[in-house]
């Protein structure tokens, strides 16, 4: 047993209201730069629907993942080393640019600039990679709420083999949104397709990166990811991704996108895993057992032996302790609601979803029927094939007995808190029919619906001896300004080397600002003490704090 | 003349040759790339880059055999001197017209093909055609010389080979290259000239070739990096900024 740690990401599906905040904000903080236009770390799919890239689903097109040979062993599916180095001249399976969609923005300064003319001046799209005027034919969330479906919708890779009981049209629809990040694998496609070496997972946490400095724009990446989680930066001429916002996760608060996720769906934590079995258990030969054997992977932190096993292998004390109280061990091993994203491509994902009960609620609810009723809800999961059929054909490759279970765990947790919430006598049947204690379906109850933040998030700092290093200290020699003094002489993005770091001490100011009832009650340390939220601010008067105060530290 | 083009021209290069990557590697690992631009086309690229390539390939291949190795050697394993030559051009030639079909795609797709086009930098024009006049050259030399016989025969294992290796050895013999035909003095001028921009373009990705990637496990585990952890370095150029008004600010008209 070798125990690894992993940090790992649950979405709640059923609070998603598709808001695309997520994916905005990750781009405001990680791609809001020339070359990564086109580029969403994190995206919201409306589902059923094509996906971004469109159609990314397809393996059989785009070559993706791992498969198992006859004898066993796990090849990727784009083929082995040899043929990888063979095609590495030009990569065979790799999208182009419009597959995910082509960038652009607005020729603005025609509005200020047209002369006078009896029309009002348009500002034009104009293309982000060729520069010139261009048609908006598709985005990253072209068919966002069915937009299009009729059109689209049937396209959806994950509609095989139920093509002709979908219906597209409004009101006959099921619909739901899947967010959707870098999943930082256990088994990593990417990594394995990077000639370079260049992508690695961390062993701390799991986190999977690419290394800026070695990755040589080889471009297997990209089509070894089955999720195209993987992006190609058309100006620097590197891979980049989702980096699971590590600097924040280093210092104890959540990713950007979970941070200001307005549904709190989002749930961070520790898994402890078995390295040593993960390429067992992607290697099972039934597709439907890869979620079961994945969960025979993790490792429980109440077992004392795994505990000793952990600090063996160097995972300290409070990491132990937070993997114990991890959300997201609660949600994929306790209450066995949280199912991985696309197991078949048998790269061990570590973002779950919970599959949404709201398709059958809703349809519950247009029959007339109470919808919160769990024999009704039972036997509507049983019956309505076509949205378990679909949420199966995602989490688990086709399987639909675990998407049933977990959809009438739901629905049982929505029939018994019915009866606490009208003052009635908790129904203790209810749990037990599906497997739960009325104490854990409360508990499962707090966690998906109350949601606190420090339950949602049990995120444990990273351990870092070399305090220097963290802290930004004035120690270091500040001879070298921004931009190192090299300019970009052999094209876009080269230059002495390293990256532009990112002030881990910003970061400590937000997380105690973010955590702490009132400005007022930060250490004094904290330059944002004593500051104004704004967002609370009615605009009457003007309050103590509204302007920073000056060097002296006095408030004005 | 000759005595600088052929005894101290070569020196130069190969110093800046060396040194340059040294340099480079070290203060500009992130600009180290194929910059790829598969994303903007995919077309022409899939039928160019690796005709260009593997001719590339085999041209260098075939330049180690014909430069490095000593036409004594050859002859001791009882080679004829015409059967190499047979052998020399059955496999030159391909490679050489590989390469050429190749980079004539490449060239055009880079000219056509507008995203393309407006990724290429002045350098890598410059680049461009020192590498098409080298190759060019090149061939040039082979139909002219050894195939055609323009201007009497002339056996470069007799010539520029020598004169090559002797540069290795510390003691070019100018004279060697001073009586070979203008073809190989202008090819061999010029492809020191390119080894001398080596390092500045490109084409550093040739130093990048992942043979190493036959023998790695397939997934790489790493700590976090203690030097370069949070924000203690300096910060250095990476990334480039934002960039939302520029771009679209011409082509009103």
């Amino acid at each position: 047993m070798r125990v690894m740690a992993q940090m790992a990401m649950v979405m709640n599906l059923d609070k998603c209201i598709g808001c695309h905040t997520c994916s905005v904000t990750c781009k405001q903080a990680w791609t809001n730069r020339t070359g990564m236009e086109y580029v969403w770390f994190n995206n919201v799919e409306t589902r059923p629907g094509l996906g971004y890239p469109r159609r990314y689903e397809d393996q059989e097109e785009w070559q993706g993942g791992w498969v198992r040979k006859p004898n066993g062993r796990l090849t990727l599916r784009a083929g082995g080393r040899v043929k990888k180095l063979l095609n590495i001249f030009s990569n065979p399976k790799m999208p182009s640019i419009d597959d995910y969609y082509e960038p652009w923005t607005y020729d603005y300064e025609t509005l200020l600039n047209a002369p006078r003319q009896q029309q009002f001046p348009v500002a034009r799209p104009m293309s982000l990679i060729s520069g010139k005027p261009m048609n908006v034919t598709w985005s990253a969330n072209w068919d966002d709420d069915l937009g299009g479906a009729t059109q689209y919708g049937p396209k959806d890779v994950m509609l095989k083999g139920i093509e002709d009981k979908v219906k597209f049209e409004f009101e006959q629809t099921f619909m739901f949104y899947l967010p959707r990040i870098c999943e930082h694998c256990l088994n990593p496609s990417c990594a394995a397709s990077c000639p370079s070496g260049a992508i690695y997972k961390r062993a701390e946490d799991g986190i999977v990166l690419v290394d800026q400095e070695k990755c040589r724009g080889w471009r297997m990446c990209i089509s070894g990811c089955p999720y195209k989680k993987i992006y190609f930066n058309h100006k620097t001429g590197k891979a980049e991704k989702c980096t699971f916002c590590y600097p924040r996760i280093e210092v104890g608060i959540p990713t950007v996108c979970s941070e200001t996720c307005v549904g709190r769906l989002r749930y961070i934590g520790l898994m402890l895993y078995d390295a040593d079995a993960v390429l067992d258990a992607a290697s099972v030969e039934n597709e439907h057992d890869l979620y079961a054997a994945q969960r025979g992977v993790f490792l429980d932190p109440e077992d004392p032996q795994v505990r000793r096993a952990a600090e063996q292998a160097g995972i300290p004390g409070d990491w132990i302790e937070a993997a114990r109280r991890s959300p997201v061990k609660r949600l994929i091993l306790d209450y066995q609601v949280a199912l991985p994203l696309h197991p078949e491509y048998r790269t061990m994902p570590m973002v779950w979803y919970i599959p949404p009960l709201s398709p059958v609620v809703d349809v519950i609810k247009d029959t007339g029927h109470d919808a919160e009723d769990q024999a009704n809800l039972f036997a509507a999961i049983d019956t309505l094939r076509i949205p378990v059929e679909y949420l199966a054909n995602l989490f688990t490759a086709g399987d639909v007995a675990p998407v049933n279970g977990v959809l009438k765990k739901l629905a049982a947790m929505r029939s018994f808190m019915r009866d606490i919430n009208l003052g009635r006598d908790p129904n203790e049947e209810i749990a037990e029919a599906v497997g739960m204690t009325a104490e854990s379906m409360y508990e499962m109850f707090r966690l998906l619906a109350i949601a606190k933040y420090a339950d949602r998030y049990v995120i444990p700092t990273a351990h870092v001896e070399q305090a220097h290093a963290l802290e930004e200290l004035a120690t270091d020699c500040p001879v070298s300004e921004y931009g190192g003094g090299q300019s970009a002489a052999f094209g876009e993005g080269s230059g002495t080397g390293g990256l532009t770091p990112v002030a881990v001490e910003n970061l400590r100011v937000l997380k105690e600002a973010q955590t702490a009832d009132s400005l007022d009650d930060l250490p004094v340390e904290n330059p944002l003490r004593g500051r104004l939220n704004l967002l609370n601010w009615d605009g009457k008067g003007m309050p103590d704090g509204i302007f920073p105060g000056d060097k002296t530290g006095t408030p004005k | 003349m000759n005595r600088f083009l052929f005894g101290i021209f070569p020196y130069l290069c190969l110093a800046v040759f060396v040194v340059g990557h040294v340099w480079r590697y070290r203060y500009d690992k992130f600009g180290w790339t194929t910059r790829s631009s598969q994303l903007y086309e995919d077309r022409l690229l899939r039928i160019g880059s690796p005709l260009f390539h593997f001719g590339m390939l085999g041209v260098v291949g075939g330049h180690i055999l014909g430069l490095l190795i000593p036409q004594k050697w050859t002859d001791a394993i009882g080679l004829s001197r015409e059967a190499y030559h047979v052998l020399a051009l059955v496999g030159g030639i391909p490679a050489g017209v590989a390469a050429v079909v190749g980079l004539a795609i490449l060239v055009y797709r880079r000219r056509t093909t507008g995203p393309v086009f407006s990724a290429t930098t002045t350098n890598d024009k410059v680049m461009y055609l020192v590498l098409g006049a080298v190759i060019l050259l090149g061939i040039w030399n082979t139909i002219a010389g050894s195939l055609l016989s323009f201007g009497g025969h002339y056996n470069y294992r007799d010539g520029v080979s020598p004169w090559f290796r002797s540069i290795f050895e510390m003691r070019p013999d100018v004279d060697l290259m001073a009586a070979a035909p203008l073809g190989f003095k202008v090819h061999a001028v010029l492809a020191f000239l390119l080894f001398a921009m080596w390092p500045f373009t490109r084409l550093v990705h040739v130093f990048s070739a992942p043979i190493g990637y036959l023998n790695r496990p397939y997934i790489v585990y790493r700590s976090r990096d203690k030097q370069a952890a949070g924000g203690s370095r300096a910060p250095q150029r990476g990334w480039d900024k934002p960039e939302l008004s520029s771009a679209p600010t011409k082509g009103k008209s």
